[in-house]
């Protein structure tokens, strides 16, 4: 589903991330995890098109697609969602009216008529009951005023009603207590099948009690320098970053 | 009837022997010559069978103007305008004024439908009374009759002066005097239509009265004349709507709307304003000198302006409110969106008299381009209006960095116990915010329309719902290619 080869990437001069290799299938959840800093936002951004990162070289292809040559907007047409670390506010649009939009023109791209007002309202309540979240933060103005956790769920909502078929979600766990973690990790279970995946970016294990990862990546200073089974979050959590750290200087 | 032709055939004669100039013998002419002066104004004023009193009041109006200066104190810059290269009075041709709208100019009705405010849809739409203003002739007035039973009037101001005259007389100029302003007196001079509309007391208007005006010929300068009256009691919504089309050249348009409240009395009065803005290099468009003012004459009366201005290259407006009465309320809610090299000054003022009078101020400025956008307010607490209130949120919001917004807001409280209040902000539209859009699948220009659109809400909530929707499109319409 998504190639990544060599992917080498950087913003005003500055290398971040420094060769990339990834393959993930339909139906698999990898996790990156990895030190602050190590540059796991900046391949969500660059994988999501984010204009201000150059990419010096690498390729990315994605459901066949040379994914670096599309526009972010198209590449979510092409059905790749990213969870943001820090999702932005939009004061005055209501969230419903923005995902409104957004599922339009996502249908609009995919040669799909719009969903008329019934069929969106019913696909909302779904979707609602689902991630147990209440009309009134739907009302209220896109993500303003919102607690880090009602973000983070605005989020993991919003992927469940554009049904994505890669969801990257970058540390959609960070500031949320026990119970938010497990909604949202609840919402990522639904949307696993067979044909969709998921790139879930974290800095605690704890996340992946709850979504049970085929493979984890560590990214380290730009590399992805360790890939494993489940039981290296754990290898991670008891031992710290620092033992990679060590192990790579060792290799350079 | 007769006796009011006779009167008018007089006054045609008196006026005609004072003609020094040839071409208003032409008396068939459809349009006057260029340039302005005393000849003009009786030409206009034969031209729609005039009462004397009126041409009096029209040429006092201009002989006052000819000694004012134009005003130079706002944030704008144009060239100097030349009185005498405009023409002052073009009908279209039209033998009879029509009784119906089947009977209105099919050409007229073809550039209405281009520009999607086709009588026939409006007509259809129940609920929206439309009296549509082209040029300087009012061409058609539908549910007069509906709304005639209740006693309201709703015609075109040329009408009103012939069938009310003793309301025109008694409130035209009560708010606006005709020596008010150097755009306000050239109005008064040379004003060829506009609408009129009287509320009887007690009376709720069932319906949102619309206009629509458009510039039509070249050349035109566009001088609209409105007053509405809302007498003890009673209640009126009014929606003004402007397009012109494409032009070249620069067009003045000067118009004045009145606004006279009664005890307990609530006028709304929307705007939505799209007029040739000029092209992307900033040449043509018209130039908007505008005087609005209300009054809230008596106590508990209530006046709010909402407006949404996206047109025009020059807009120099600021509705106003006199809070007269005790208890009156005035409101003022403004979208002034500017793109390529338009200039906006504009704001309000509230000019609180009466005790306990409350005012509200609500304006969005949106930049975009080479623009410039000010926003101008001035809150007046006179010394005998205890506990006056006045709220007042001005926020800019700038697309890229070539464009200005400006707020000059402007306190004069004479009593100590009125509270007055002020908040503004200016933001930019972030590239966060931009991709955040993106990423869900919304281009950027879809992006930046929702983004506007919300920062405009709190003034789009105070418009009609069919009005909310086109001023929605019209903003976004206006943006096109400004980010990205
Ligand atoms: N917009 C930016 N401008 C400059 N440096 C940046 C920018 N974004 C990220 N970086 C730098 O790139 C590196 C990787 O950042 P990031 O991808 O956010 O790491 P992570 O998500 O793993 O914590 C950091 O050193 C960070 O300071
Ligand atoms: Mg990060």
């Amino acid at each position: 589903m998504l190639t990544i080869k060599n992917l080498h990437a950087g913003i005003e001069g500055k290398k971040i991330l420094k060769g990339i290799n990834l393959e993930i299938k339909p139906g698999e959840v990898h996790a990156i995890m990895g030190p602050n800093g190590s540059g796991k936002s900046t391949l969500a951004s660059v994988l999501a098109g984010r204009k201000e990162y150059e990419v010096s070289t690498g390729s990315v292809q994605f459901l066949g697609k040379d994914l670096l040559d599309l526009s972010p907007e198209e590449r979510a047409g092409e059905g790749l969602f990213l969870g943001f670390q820090y999702p932005v506010e939009i004061p005055g649009l209501s969230t419903t009216n923005f995902i409104k939009t957004a599922l339009n023109e996502v249908r609009k791209y995919r040669g799909q008529e719009p969903l008329d007002a019934v069929a969106f309202l019913k696909l909302m309540k779904e979707k609602m009951a689902l991630m147990n979240v209440d009309q009134s933060l739907l009302s209220r103005s896109l993500n303003e005023g919102f607690s880090g956790g009602e973000k983070k769920r605005n989020e993991i909502f919003q992927m469940a009603m554009l049904q994505p078929k890669l969801a990257i979600l970058d540390e959609t766990d960070s500031g949320l207590d026990i119970d938010a973690i497990r909604i949202v990790a609840n919402g990522v279970n639904q949307l696993r099948n067979k044909d969709n995946a998921v790139l879930a970016i974290t800095h605690y294990q704890r996340l992946l009690d709850y979504i049970i990862p085929d493979v984890i990546h560590v990214l380290y200073n730009g590399r992805i320098v360790k890939s494993g089974p489940k039981e290296l979050a754990l290898e991670l959590e008891e031992r710290g970053y620092d033992f990679i750290k060590s192990e790579v200087s060792v290799e350079d | 009837m007769d006796t009011m032709n006779d009167i008018n055939s007089d006054i045609q004669k008196a006026v005609m022997a004072d003609y020094k100039y040839g071409f208003v013998t032409d008396i068939e002419a459809d349009a006057a010559p260029k340039g302005l002066n005393e000849e003009i104004i009786r030409f206009i004023s034969v031209k729609k069978n005039e009462p004397e009193w009126m041409l009096e009041w029209r040429l006092k109006a201009y002989r006052h103007w000819l000694n004012m200066e134009e005003p130079s104190w706002a944030n704008l810059k144009h060239p100097p305008i030349d009185y005498q290269d405009i023409i002052y009075y073009s009908a279209p041709k039209q033998k009879v004024k029509p009784g119906s709208l089947d009977e209105i100019d099919p050409e007229l009705r073809r550039t209405f439908e281009k520009l999607g405010i086709s009588l026939e849809e409006q007509k259809r739409l129940s609920g929206v009374a439309v009296d549509a203003v082209v040029d300087s002739v009012s061409i058609g007035t539908t549910f007069k009759a509906q709304l005639a039973e209740l006693g309201i009037i709703f015609c075109s101001m040329s009408e009103a002066i012939q069938e009310h005259p003793e309301l025109v007389r008694k409130y035209l100029g009560s708010v606006v005097p005709a020596t008010d302003n150097y755009f306000a007196a050239l109005n008064s001079a040379v004003f060829t239509d506009g609408s009129f509309c009287y509320i009887p007391e007690g009376v709720r208007c069932p319906m949102e009265l619309s206009t629509y005006f458009r510039i039509n010929a070249e050349n035109t300068g566009q001088f609209e004349r409105t007053l509405i009256v809302a007498e003890p009691g009673s209640y009126v919504s009014y929606l003004e709507g402007c397009t012109a089309p494409m032009r070249d050249e620069n067009q003045l348009h000067a118009a004045v709307v009145e606004l006279v409240a009664q005890e307990r009395g609530e006028i709304k009065y929307s705007t939505v304003q799209n007029w040739y803005p000029g092209d992307k290099q900033g040449n043509g468009g018209i130039y908007n000198f505008v005087t609005k003012r209300g009054i809230c004459k008596g106590d508990h009366a209530k006046i709010s302006w909402t407006q949404v201005e996206t047109g025009s290259a020059i807009t120099w407006k600021y509705p106003s409110v006199i809070l007269k009465g005790d208890h009156s309320v005035g409101e003022f809610y403004s979208v002034a969106l500017t793109n390529h090299y338009q200039q906006a000054d504009t704001g309000t003022k509230m000019m609180h008299i009466g005790k306990n009078t409350r005012s509200r101020i609500v304006s969005k400025g949106i930049s975009a381009g080479f623009s410039n956008n000010s926003y101008r307010g001035l809150v007046q607490v006179g010394k005998n209006a205890a506990n006056a209130r006045n709220f007042s949120q001005c926020d800019s919001l700038l697309l890229g960095d070539k464009c200005g917004a400006h707020t000059f807001p402007y306190i004069e409280v004479k009593n100590n116990t009125g509270v007055v209040e002020h908040e503004a902000t200016t933001s930019k539209i972030g590239e966060d915010q931009l991709f955040y859009c993106n990423q869900r699948g919304i281009d950027t220009e879809t992006a930046v329309a929702l983004i506007i659109n919300g920062f405009a809400r709190e003034v789009m909530n105070q418009l009609p719902m069919e009005f909310a929707v086109e001023a929605q499109k019209l903003l976004a319409i206006s943006l096109e290619g400004s980010v990205g």
